[in-house]
């Protein structure tokens, strides 16, 4: 609507409004995201609950946005580019929920935390969690740009997010291994940085449909690298 | 002037078809000068109707030029003047955005949602509010993690608002610079310090001439521990310099194959028997948009990595090249041990070290990639580290080139 204007100008603004709220929804979940990393590094049980009750505004929005792109179809029958944004709306704004949930799900684990502050593990999660941040950011960015090629960027930071969690998985596992009183905090450590791993995967997906909603065509799946467990599975 | 001669144009021709009336009817002479009469009368009527005319035109004009206004900025000129990013907001739609918006947030700002421009739950709280009320709130990670921003919001009529954003993030980075350098170097400098100590307190209690070899072997280890020392605050010191510039993209033109090669040069002479390296530059290459010594400290750390932990009779290849996408490319790869995987998301932290005994050995500061990595992200480069164990490590660095104009690709020769 910014390069092209309807004539039914009404059709712009329900558009617009749609978007608008999806990227809200995407704001409050990128909040939460750091939210709730900042909650685990500084065991802030408070602003961990904060964001679990936060969560409910993402719920609600996923709702509103589904309510209003059924509605703009009913009611205007989309076309074409119009047609795919709606539905990249719709889709992006699921994506969006579940990484909402996600870092609801981290914020809850951190009471059950306390022991390993401190730990090398510990250490490693906040850079992870800027590298699945940077890589939300990026994906929303360029939904509000409908920019194409910083699509295929968010793509390919993919990979380093894998590589912090394969790393982590290592980390974690030794730690198991010489603490074995530590097996429980670890293994919630091992979730969260599962998570994380899932909001960088998801983080991409978003980066799909604004590429699909931006050019009509879907994006090449980017190619796997070796896959960690395989080569763990043949040593063992 | 126009208008007269029309005037004229229209008089000639009733004149002229009232005599040609005449004439037509010449056999009858009533007829002749009641022709003659509607000719002339016509020519007054017209007349007449066109001053008239003339007339009320004449007074619309003057009403609507007044005395000729001083040439006063336009309104986008002013907002376009001012530094932080503006948004004038209609409602939920940002209607125009001065220059600085357009930097911060993004082209598309324009037309679109309010939300879509500026995508924080607590801007959002302030501008969705009901009855479109003012007010300030800090938004911290608006455009990149590290960034403070407060927003503040000005009514200016009834759904009108002015949005400005004021930029906060370099006292915040000074603040964070201070807590993290007390953090790493007490602990990064007690540890040669305390060696430092202990070797003073043996020699005090050494006694006469017979303990000269070992207080030169000694001597000669506090000169390394201290030099580490100097080393570590040096780097200690740069890398707080360059993210203190971290958000101010440097924009001199910098010809990185000259450089790589100059570094080369250095490195040879000061890491004796270095014929290790081999350069593969690109020729015709355009210049980068850099900034030129911590270009220098990008390759001296790139290079020096590879020389270090490279295998010592195998070649360091150094390649500056173009990239598509109007990057250069350049890639560090040396041949030797590599990195196990789950150390290479790490790398570039602070004082991580893959082994930290063999570091130390080689006199590393555990601070060389977190510098390159700041470096790359001031430049609004990418940074790329592969490595597969017992073949080699590969750092990729993409840099933007400058624009190609006449004037930098002399630069770049």
């Amino acid at each position: 609507m910014a390069t092209t204007g309807h004539t039914v100008k009404a059709f712009d603004s329900d558009l617009g409004q749609i978007r608008g709220l999806v990227s809200e929804m995407g704001g409050r979940a990128e909040a939460a995201i750091s939210a709730s990393i900042e909650a685990l590094a500084r065991l802030d049980l408070e602003s961990a609950a904060k964001v679990v009750e936060e969560d409910r505004k993402i719920d609600a929005l996923e709702a509103e946005v589904e309510r209003q792109v059924i509605r703009l179809i009913a009611l205007r029958a989309p076309m074409a580019d119009d047609l795919r944004d709606a539905v990249a709306a719709l889709k992006i704004s699921g994506v969006i929920e579940r990484i909402g949930d996600y870092a609801k799900n981290i914020a809850k684990r951190v009471p059950l935390l306390a022991e390993l502050r401190n730990s090398e593990p510990m250490a490693i999660l906040p850079a992870m969690a800027r590298s699945v941040s940077d890589m939300v950011r990026g994906a929303l960015d360029a939904y509000a740009a409908r920019d194409a090629t910083a699509a295929v960027m968010v793509q390919e930071a993919d990979r380093h997010v894998d590589d912090f969690y394969n790393s982590l998985f290592r980390t974690l596992l030794t730690y198991m291994m010489e603490n074995p009183t530590s097996i429980t905090p670890s293994a919630h450590l091992l979730f969260i940085a599962k998570n994380l791993e899932r909001i960088g995967d998801h983080a991409t997906n978003i980066a799909e449909m604004v590429f699909f909603a931006a050019t009509g065509e879907q994006l090449v799946d980017r190619p796997r690298g070796p896959d960690p467990f395989a080569a763990m599975a043949e040593k063992a | 002037m126009e208008r007269i001669g029309l005037t004229a144009v229209t008089g000639a021709l009733a004149l002229a078809s009232g005599l040609a009336l005449a004439f037509a009817g010449a056999a009858d002479p009533l007829v002749v000068v009641a022709g003659m009469l509607a000719g002339i009368g016509l020519t007054l009527l017209l007349w007449t109707a066109r001053m008239w005319a003339d007339e009320g035109t004449g007074q619309t004009e003057a009403a609507a030029t007044p005395p000729p206004p001083p040439p006063g900025p336009r309104v986008e000129d002013v907002l376009g003047a001012v530094d932080d990013p503006l948004l004038l907001v209609e409602g939920r739609q940002v209607i125009r955005a001065n220059a600085a918006a357009i930097a911060a947030l993004g082209e598309h700002v324009v037309d679109d949602d309010v939300r879509l421009a500026i995508r924080h739950p607590a801007a959002t709280d302030l501008l969705t509010r009901e009855g479109h009320a003012g007010g300030s709130v800090e938004l911290i990670g608006l455009g990149d993690a590290d960034r403070v921003w407060t927003l503040s919001v000005l009514p200016l009529g009834e759904t009108t608002r002015l949005v400005r954003l004021s930029d906060h993030s370099a006292t915040r980075a000074t603040e964070r610079m201070r807590v993290d350098f007390v953090a790493n170097a007490s602990h990064e400098l007690r540890t040669p310090l305390a060696s430092l100590i202990g070797f003073i307190e043996t020699l005090e209690d050494a006694n006469g001439p017979d303990d000269a070899t070992i207080r030169a072997r000694f001597l000669g280890i506090m000169a390394g521990e201290a030099r580490r020392m100097q080393r570590l605050v040096d780097d200690l010191i740069s890398l707080s310099r360059i993210e203190a510039d971290k958000h101010r993209a440097p924009a001199d033109a910098v010809p990185l194959g000259t450089l790589a090669r100059e570094t080369a040069d250095t490195l040879r002479g000061s890491r004796g028997g270095a014929t290790r390296i081999e350069l593969a530059i690109e020729e015709g290459l355009p210049p980068v948009s850099g900034d030129r010594a911590q270009l220098s400290q990008l390759l001296h750390n790139l290079v020096g990595n590879a020389l270090k932990y490279g295998d010592l009779a195998k070649p360091v290849r150094v390649a500056v090249a173009r990239d598509g996408s109007g990057m250069v490319r350049l890639t560090v790869a040396d041949q030797g041990d590599g990195i196990p995987a789950q150390h290479l998301p790490r790398l570039t932290e602070r004082f991580y070290r893959v082994d930290p005994g063999r570091s130390r050995a080689v006199g590393g500061t555990g601070l060389g990639l977190a510098i390159v990595k700041h470096i790359v992200e001031r430049h609004r480069g990418r940074l790329d580290i592969a490595s597969t164990p017992g073949v080699g490590t590969t750092v990729t660095v993409l840099l933007p080139a400058l624009a190609e104009t006449p004037s930098a690709a002399v630069a770049a020769e």
